[in-house]
């Protein structure tokens, strides 16, 4: 994929790196009992630790650190079993103890990757360098009162996750596809919600431009972007901006920019010479972290299966490469889909053991050898994650505001999938009958005999219709037997129409032409 | 004899054989606290609280169901927050506090209890070694020397509770030492202050300084004292993850237990040029006593010694420049308004903190900023661990150190006070003490030519406070301190 931006001295590169705030999945804030629940009445879930009144004490919470571990682990990284808290000291009115507790020289989770999987089907590796756990700040108000700020405590406090990749990332496109990923394999962890609307993942994009295979340029830091699609533009802005820097003859200002989603652009907030010295120094409040190796190992023996794979899987048990991606982007939707396939192999009419040795497979396939005939079993039951149905449910819970993975599993999906791969059905049917199937709570067949939506491969009624219709525009025929072979489209639609759209497209293009042909 | 010239150790015997109720003893040190207010030592008196807690303990007293401190009335540092009453620090950047929650240590002490005076004064942020950058004005000590009406500073930072301790205006008190802040004092008004290992009392609730310093502990009349309040104090606490999860054994057993055969150290680097004579004798005459009773003693160097004053003056003002960040006028305390948020910061900070945490701040804030961090923040963190290295080698060789607390008795109000240097000196002694997170207790041992009290040190190893009490009370024994202070003689 060509991630090469073309100026008017040439093609630069873009070079991206992204530090993700990952709030943590925790009942508890990460050094005090208080309440973590989004949307509270301000200052309801702030203890005498957040609100950091004198001679309170922070105690580490422990489920944090195992979040973060288990991130750590997600994330194929190096667990550090000794980590340090520090303090990065700076006024603000939201900052409670002058100062925000993190890590600042030994993070408790090192090196790791996360492999991006790209919409023209290839894979890259993106290099994580750390994760790190933090405290968040509190809100500032300032739209409450024309004079005043008010400030918000209840997300003082509350553990994030930093992490922070290396500057793999060559596109806006895959700083996308970096931020989907790193999205799914969190909530597949279940140690972020990594809803970037409700702020608690939020994108911090560090970005340069240089000539291709030249040094790095100076970068540009774009400070709390909140959605993936404002981080690609911010992006694409970013890139435009320090090339036509450059190309007129100017430098780029190591600073930090803010991005303005309304109008598109990133703006300075601060530059170098401005920026804050933290004064970082360990916190002597709380001990250094030390962890227990085979505590690690059982939480890495804990682990769920992560997108990776899953996709790998699926592949394996007959999934379409095509469709695999959007299956496995969310876990539930991943599982939904995958009971439809054991639904299926169900249904098929095999011996006890034959189902339970198929079953096996689909949940290890490189653990079990299958006979190639239950192997074609299995491989046929995932008709259901047919790139045309997976495509309709998702457009349809769009369209209808519902969970993917709910839809999924109301929805009788194996018996479509049957319909379809018997060729019942047509593909262009399918939309209407996950419609009627979401509306009504029917299964596929009952549907299809109902509203009498069976595909007509009865090759006498299509002649017939066929011979009607050729009878009918007699003049056609002689335009489209004179040369005028684009006629044929037409044909096919009126014949489509006439069997109000029943008929196998493929038969009818069959008939069509020899008919014609006279 | 007076109900307050008793020990905790006497009050607790006879309380118990009902020689006299809780509420009288209550009533005897509520009319000695408000005959001492001369002395500045208290900033809040709580008098009601005081009567209301003896007459709980004097229901337990009556059916024998008493509890080890119950009736002892303590003077509270005022760096320990106390519910519902205020605690202000000695700064005005705190008027006005009150917290909604009660500091372990004195929550330990009631709950075993005791019963609460009032709040004691203290330096500001207990930055200070005369008490006399309290917001609230100087503490004075009740000693005076011969023939000189002058006042003199109680020493710092816990002077009002030893100025409080010492005048019998409570019966025992808590402090915090981060240099030298139980010890010195102690020593200044002729009192036992016992700083504890670090990690033996638990921090929550007291107001921080410096975090890898700071020690609550016991100021009392004698060290049997030390020992009971110690045991009341201490413990492990969830809330503090550097509080040690260590089992408190009963420290008063250990007073009065022989000390043959021990070994004390005598460190060869604490004897200072330009150190008076009569401190270097007090010292001779402790290692005498300690001879007499049994130990023997061997010198030891502690090399890096002429480095410890620099190196806590450069991790506790780093330490106090992060803790005190929390004052910024927006939550509670002081609030000078501004026309900018950074203007409503500097107004309440300048204006809240008094010259030396300023300074403090200052000093903290420049050797943690870029450039200098490694130069000073780091330097110094490495030559603390050669301190403690320091200490660690020596106790192979023994079994506790022996050092005069500090190198001079009181001095009077106003000296010093130009010049922080000299006044830092007062802490040469006792510092390394903390930057080691050792145990260390000062006892009363001798007058100074001009009648003034003078103290010596006691250093144990880590946990190791029952050898240090031990060794204190042997010294004690031999020293027969039993002046009084000039303000108790007028008084009484």
């Amino acid at each position: 994929m060509s991630a090469l931006v073309k100026g008017h001295t040439g093609e630069w590169e873009v070079v991206i790196g992204l530090e993700v705030h990952a709030q943590v999945i925790s009942k508890a804030k990460l050094f005090s009992g208080a309440a973590t629940d989004f949307g509270a009445e301000p200052n309801t879930q702030v203890s005498t630790v957040d609100a950091a009144f004198p001679g309170m004490l922070p105690v580490l919470n422990g489920f944090c650190v195992e979040q973060a571990v288990k991130t750590g682990l997600g994330l194929d990284a190096e667990i550090n079993l000794q980590s340090v808290f520090d303090r990065k000291n700076y006024f603000y009115a939201d900052l409670p103890a002058g100062y925000q507790i993190s890590q600042f020289s030994r993070p408790v989770v090192g090196r790791g990757k996360i492999v991006l999987d790209l919409p023209d089907g290839t894979a890259r590796e993106i290099g994580i360098t750390r994760l790190h756990l933090e405290q968040d700040a509190g809100k500032s108000l300032h739209d409450q009162h024309p004079s005043k700020t008010y400030v918000d405590l209840n997300r003082a406090g509350v553990a994030l996750m930093e992490i922070v990749s290396e500057p793999d990332l060559r596109s806006a496109e895959e700083a996308g596809a970096y931020l989907r990923k790193l999205r799914s394999i969190l909530r597949y962890l279940g140690t972020c919600d990594a809803n970037m609307e409700e702020g608690n993942l939020r994108c911090d994009c560090n970005v340069s431009v240089r000539k291709p295979g030249g040094a790095l340029g100076t970068r540009c830091e774009i400070k709390n972007v909140n959605s993936i699609r404002f981080v690609m533009q911010a992006i694409e802005y970013e890139a435009r901006r320090q090339i036509e820097v450059i190309e007129k003859g100017g430098a780029v200002v190591q600073e930090t920019r803010l991005f303005d989603s309304g109008k598109g652009v990133t703006r300075s907030m601060r530059t170098k010479e401005e920026s804050h010295d933290y004064r970082y120094f360990p916190d002597p409040d709380l001990l250094p972290l030390t962890l227990d190796a085979a505590w690690v190992e059982k939480l890495r023996k804990s682990l769920p299966e992560l997108p990776d794979a899953k996709k790998q899987r699926f592949l394996a048990i007959g999934v379409s490469g095509n469709i695999v991606n959007s299956l496995i982007e969310e876990r539930e939707v991943a599982d939904a889909f995958e009971d439809e396939i054991k639904k299926r192999i169900s249904q098929k009419g095999l011996s006890p053991e034959e189902t339970k040795s198929a079953v096996e497979f689909v949940q290890s396939p490189d653990q079990r050898q299958l006979s190639p005939s239950l192997l074609t079993a299995v491989t046929s039951s995932s008709g259901a994650t047919s790139s045309t149905i997976v495509n309709f449910v998702f457009a349809v819970a769009n369209a209808r505001k519902e969970d993917r993975a709910t839809l999924v599993r109301r929805l009788d999906l194996s018996g479509l999938g049957d319909l379809q791969d018997r060729k019942v059905i047509s593909g262009r049917m399918v939309r209407e009958i996950v419609e009627e199937m979401a509306d009504t709570k029917k299964d596929a067949a009952t549907i299809v005999a109902e509203k009498g939506l069976k595909q007509v491969t009865d090759t006498g009624a299509i002649e017939a219709a066929i011979d009607a219709i050729l009878a009918r525009e007699s003049a056609k025929v002689a335009e489209y037997r004179a040369g005028k072979e684009k006629l044929l489209a037409y044909f096919v639609g009126q014949v489509m129409k006439a069997t109000q759209g029943k008929a196998n497209p493929a038969l009818v293009n069959e008939l069509l032409k020899k008919k014609l042909a006279g | 004899m007076s109900l307050n010239a008793l020990t905790i150790a006497e009050t607790r015997d006879r309380l118990r054989r009902k020689e006299f109720t809780a509420r009288e003893l209550a009533e005897a040190y509520i009319r000695a606290m408000e005959a001492a207010r001369p002395l500045n030592a208290y900033l809040v008196e709580t008098p009601e609280r005081a009567l209301a807690a003896a007459a709980q303990s004097d229901a337990r007293l009556q059916k024998d169901e008493a509890l080890p401190l119950d009736g002892v009335p303590v003077a509270v540092k005022d760096l320990f927050c106390t519910e519902g009453v205020e605690t202000t620090a000695g700064s005005r950047i705190l008027g006005g506090f009150v917290p909604p929650y009660e500091s372990t240590v004195t929550a330990n002490l009631w709950r075993n209890g005791a019963l609460m005076l009032g709040k004691v004064n203290l330096d500001e942020f207990a930055m200070g070694s005369a008490t006399i950058t309290s917001a609230r004005g100087p503490t004075e000590n009740p000693w005076r020397r011969k023939g000189d009406n002058r006042p003199l500073v109680p020493g710092g930072s816990s002077g009002g509770s030893a100025s409080a301790v010492a005048v019998h205006a409570a019966l025992a008190a808590t402090g915090t030492d981060t240099g030298g802040s139980i010890r010195q004092p102690a020593s200044f008004c002729g009192i036992v202050g016992l700083k504890p290992t670090y990690g033996r009392c638990s921090r929550w609730g007291i107001v921080a300084f410096a975090s890898s310093l700071d020690q609550a502990g016991p100021m009392t009349r004698d060290v049997r004292d030390a020992a009971i309040m110690l045991k009341a104090m201490a413990g492990h606490d969830p809330k503090d993850s550097t509080s040690a999860p260590v089992p408190v054994p009963d420290f008063e057993k250990a007073v009065g237990q022989s000390i043959k055969g021990l070994r004390i150290g005598i460190p060869k680097e604490y004897r200072l040029d330009g150190m008076p004579k009569e401190i270097d004798a007090l010292w001779q005459r402790g290692i005498d006593w300690l001879t007499a009773a049994g130990a023997t003693t061997v010198v030891i160097s502690l090399k890096m010694t002429p480095y410890a004053l620099a190196t806590y003056y450069i991790i506790a003002p780093a330490e106090a420049s992060s803790n005190l960040a929390r004052y910024d006028g927006v939550r509670f305390g002081l609030r000078v308004p501004g026309e900018t948020l950074d203007e409503m910061y500097e107004n309440t900070r300048g204006q809240g903190f008094g010259a030396e945490v300023r300074r403090r701040v200052l000093i903290g804030t420049y050797v943690l900023s870029a450039g200098y961090y490694d130069a000073y923040y780091l330097k110094a963190q490495k030559v603390r661990t050669l301190i403690a290295r320091d200490f660690d080698e020596a106790f192979k060789t023994c079994d506790a150190i022996l050092t005069p607390t500090a190198p001079s008795a009181a001095f009077a109000i106003g000296d010093k006070m130009d010049d922080p240097i000299a006044m830092y000196l007062n802490d040469v002694f006792t510092v390394p003490v903390n930057l080691a997170g050792l145990p260390g207790i000062s006892v009363p041992a001798g007058l100074s030519a001009d009648g003034l009290p003078l103290g010596l040190q006691v250093i144990g190893k880590a946990f190791d406070e029952e050898t240090t009490l031990r060794v204190a009370a042997v010294l004690e024994d031999a020293a027969g301190f039993e002046a009084v202070p000039a303000f108790l003689a007028g008084a009484a």
